[in-house]
């Protein structure tokens, strides 16, 4: 499992190399690229790395104080600092976090806050959760990260049949609220199949948890801080094409932004467009081309919180347009465009004029 | 054979990471250069007997690397091994280590099955009063589970679990603990409840989801669970508590507050991957945490043939770098003793312990279960009449004249009725207001389960003949 995690950087060669690992063997590793037949560099430089979108950075806001330029990583441990300045009970755990994570998101707070605060778990995803879940039972602020969302599946039974429903069952005596599990989500370009996930759904299917997507780093921050606040287990995807790429003016100090409140990213009158996390950028993207080469004027929302979602602005901007477009990367059958289309169905019945889902297909992540 | 060279210092955050890292490693080293002694005694033993012999306390904590620190500089010209992952000597011939089911971890006990004390300075000595308590309390949770397992019969209750025969494990373990540890149960520990206080009112309350319910009337019935008595509210699915409890000693780590955590499972439990999980995570971060398994000799139908192959659940924990001891769980000396030394040594040494009770499980699994199906009436009947907790105590207070014929009759009547006149109540109590099906999901009702929970309110309003309103609360 180890092996699979380490990405090859920065060769130009399209090549399926799942076997090697990365590191301290790419020397190797290239030169096995160059010795093999079927990974002949192409005149044209293939393009490995262009995204499928252009991020384009928000203006900074300005009613949370001074600002820095961060990248979505960046901001992750921004929030993860504030937590842990302000909250002695705060600790972070999981595979890797020790030594500032896979991803870089927990840079640096371990020699900050001490090694009984920011601490590597042995490789168990079941117990990182169960402990999280304990520890917040407990008293204590438990925030968890599950290296990729790939891996959340062994800590689905901790998740739904225990954390959602600690304060139900125990009658409101017991509760995991300062529970929030972190997870890298969403495709990536070279993640294929076990490093592309997007598991929301399974998720969505459970009442007692919050699940939150943010599409950059000024949301990231203060989603994931309302997470953190919030006193009711919460799962927090990160998409990890946006930890590099998306780069903006991010506060600070600590703020927040509410959960279950969507947000209308441009207004317009003849299509209603929903999204989350990186999609939101692509379908900004198409937003201006439908407006340019159809003439079609779509308002674009981004929905944030999953779970619980905002029926109400959604419902509102279809009774304006008539016309709702949902995308995700998830595969399409059970997907959540599924539940909002059905929601949306019968609340807003009659103003309906045309429904589209533009999902993804079931099958899985791309090389 | 304690080589706990940890010392017994309590967690100490404040010390500088740079002078405790160092100290530690001196001491570290001292530790590994005994551990090596003996362990190396230890390895001598196992290539002698070609099995694993064990002690009363089994102790294989190696080397601990400690944060970024290696145990110490790679010395390629020693003959040592290097590997980061174990710190062992070389072998140079081909040997297996045989597991040893035939003489495994020996069953420390205190009392003989005829509740005689058979080594004087193992009894605990505990006063009359505490005796007796634990008599009453073992024989009160059995005169409970008698009547609710009957009114499950007549219908008056869904569904039940009894303690046949463990009453032992739950009384002798609750009186070892402080009132504030933290218990995570599995499902058949009612007697640490009982122990700690909970009324029958209560306990009969949850059985038959009245509106006295603490739970509020949302789980099956032995779904007990109590914040003011610190036991967490159990949950069906098997194991998740262990994680659990790992996590919950951690944060009371962190809190300096000399707290354990108490967790309980059976033998059956453990075969799930949150048990490896709990075990893990509870070493290699420093819990202060009593894993506590019944092992009752069957996982509903599946004997412990069927359940493992090693030597039981004892043996496991040695894997895993934790203290383990394997008890006689029908001696509540023996379970006292254990878990008062457990508890000592957890707080003290911030380390988990595992402690394996034997025992057996005389009733059925529940009361969906009947368990001639699969294991002989001679068998249960064994433990029954010749080994059986409640009548080792009694014994042992016999031998002494506390307790005699006649206190068991007057008790026997009083029990009954103590636990007849709780369950009358419960029977005419009312079920819980139908609100409280759509509370507490969240914290805060959110809009959509509110306008579920109102459509329900019209539902019911509509067809009010449908259903019967008068037996829930207002």
């Amino acid at each position: 499992m180890a092996a699979t995690r380490l990405f090859l950087r920065a060769s130009p060669v399209k090549c399926s190399l799942t076997g090697l690992t990365g590191g301290v063997h790419s020397s190797l590793g290239l030169t096995l690229l160059k010795l093999s037949p079927a990974c002949t560099a192409k005149p044209q430089a293939q393009r490995r790395h262009a995204a499928h979108f252009t991020y384009h950075p928000e203006p900074a806001p300005s009613q949370y104080g001074p600002t820095q330029k961060m990248n979505l990583f960046q901001s992750v441990t921004s929030a993860l600092d504030n937590t842990l300045a302000g909250d002695p009970t705060a600790v972070i755990f999981g595979e890797d976090v020790a030594f500032g994570g896979v991803f870089r998101c927990t840079v640096g707070l371990r020699d900050k806050y001490g090694k009984d605060r920011v601490f590597n778990t042995p490789l168990c995803e079941q117990g990182i959760v169960g402990f999280g879940i304990g520890a917040a039972a407990a008293g204590a602020t438990a925030i968890a990260e599950i290296q990729f969302a790939d891996y959340i599946y062994p800590a689905f039974d901790q998740i739904v049949n225990e954390a959602a429903k600690y304060r139900y069952r125990s009658g409101n005596m017991f509760d995991c609220g300062k529970l929030t599990i972190r997870s890298p989500w969403g495709c990536v370009g070279h993640g294929s199949i076990y490093h592309s996930q997007c598991p929301e759904a399974f998720f969505t299917h459970c009442p007692g948890i919050k699940i939150v997507v943010p599409r950059g780093p000024v949301q990231a921050k203060g989603l994931l801080l309302s997470c953190i606040a919030d006193q009711n287990p919460c799962i927090f995807f990160e998409p990890k094409i946006l930890y590099r790429a998306a780069v903006e003016q991010v506060p600070t100090e600590a703020y927040q932004i509410p959960l279950s409140q969507a947000e209308v990213l441009q207004e317009g009158s003849d299509l209603t467009l929903v999204a989350w996390g990186t999609q939101v950028h692509v379908l900004k993207e198409v937003a201006a081309m439908a407006q340019e080469k159809l003439g079609v004027s779509c308002e674009l929302i981004d929905l944030r919180t999953i779970l619980p979602w905002d029926t109400e602005t959604v419902c509102k901007s279809v009774v304006k347009t008539g016309r709702l477009l949902i995308s995700h990367e998830a595969p399409v059958t059970g997907g959540f465009a599924a539940e909002i289309s059905s929601t949306v169905q019968v609340r807003v019945r009659w103003e309906i004029k045309a429904f589209y889902f533009h999902r993804g297909w079931s099958t899985y992540g791309s090389l | 054979m304690t080589l706990s060279s940890r010392g017994r210092a309590v967690w100490d955050f404040h010390r500088q990471e740079q002078t405790r890292d160092t100290h530690a490693l001196d001491v570290k080293m001292a530790a590994a250069r005994g551990v090596k002694k003996l362990y190396g005694i230890g390895l001598h033993a196992i290539r002698q007997n070609a099995s694993l012999k064990a002690t009363t306390f089994l102790q294989q904590r190696a080397f601990r690397v400690n944060g970024a620190l290696r145990q110490q500089p790679f010395d390629s010209s020693a003959e040592k091994p290097q590997f980061p992952g174990a710190s062992a000597e070389f072998i140079d011939h081909l040997e297996f280590i045989q597991p040893n089911v035939i003489s495994g971890i020996p069953v420390y006990r205190v009392m003989d099955r005829q509740g005689q004390i058979i080594n004087p300075s193992e009894d605990p000595k505990l006063s009359k009063e505490m005796v007796l308590n634990f008599y009453q309390k073992m024989t009160l949770l059995n005169t409970m589970d008698r009547i609710l397992y009957e009114s499950q019969r007549q219908g008056r209750i869904s569904f039940y679990m009894t303690n046949y025969g463990e009453e032992g494990t739950h009384i002798g373990s609750a009186a070892a603990l402080e009132p504030t540890d933290l218990v995570f149960g599995q499902y058949r520990e009612a007697g640490v409840l009982m122990y700690r206080g909970f009324p029958l009112d209560l306990f009969m309350a949850q059985c038959y989801a009245n509106a006295d319910d603490l739970g509020k009337g949302r789980q099956m019935p032995v779904h007990y669970g109590c914040k003011d008595l610190n036991f967490v509210t159990i949950s069906s699915p098997l194991a998740t508590q262990l994680p659990q409890a790992a996590g919950a000693a951690y944060a009371v780590k962190r809190e300096n507050s000399n707290r354990v955590v108490v967790c309980y499972f059976g033998e059956g439990a453990a075969s799930e991957g949150d048990a490896h999980a709990g075990f893990n995570f509870s070493a290699t971060l420093e819990c202060p945490l009593i894993f506590f398994c019944r092992n009752n000799g069957y996982a509903i139908s599946t004997p412990t043939n069927e359940q493992y192959r090693g030597d039981g659940i004892a043996a496991r924990g040695p894997g895993y770098g934790l203290m383990s001891i394997r008890v006689d769980g029908n001696d509540v000396f023996a379970v006292y003793n254990a878990t008062k030394e457990a508890r000592r040594r957890a707080v003290a040494e911030n380390q988990p312990f595992l402690i394996e009770a034997m025992t057996y499980r005389i009733g059925h699994h529940s009361t969906s279960d009947d368990s001639s199906a699969y294991r002989s009436v001679d068998e249960v009947n064994y433990w029954d009449k010749q080994d059986h907790p409640i009548s080792r105590l009694r014994h042992y207070m016999t031998a002494r004249d506390w307790w005699g014929e006649d206190e068991e009759k007057a008790w026997r009547k009083q029990s009954r009725k103590l636990v007849m006149e709780a369950f009358e109540r419960a029977e005419r109590r009312l079920k819980p207001n139908p609100e409280l099906l759509f509370t507490d999901v969240y914290d805060e009702m959110i809009p959509p389960i509110a306008k579920q929970r109102d459509a329900m309110w019209r539902h019911i309003q509509q067809y009010k003949e449908h259903y019967p309103l008068d037996l829930y609360e207002k």
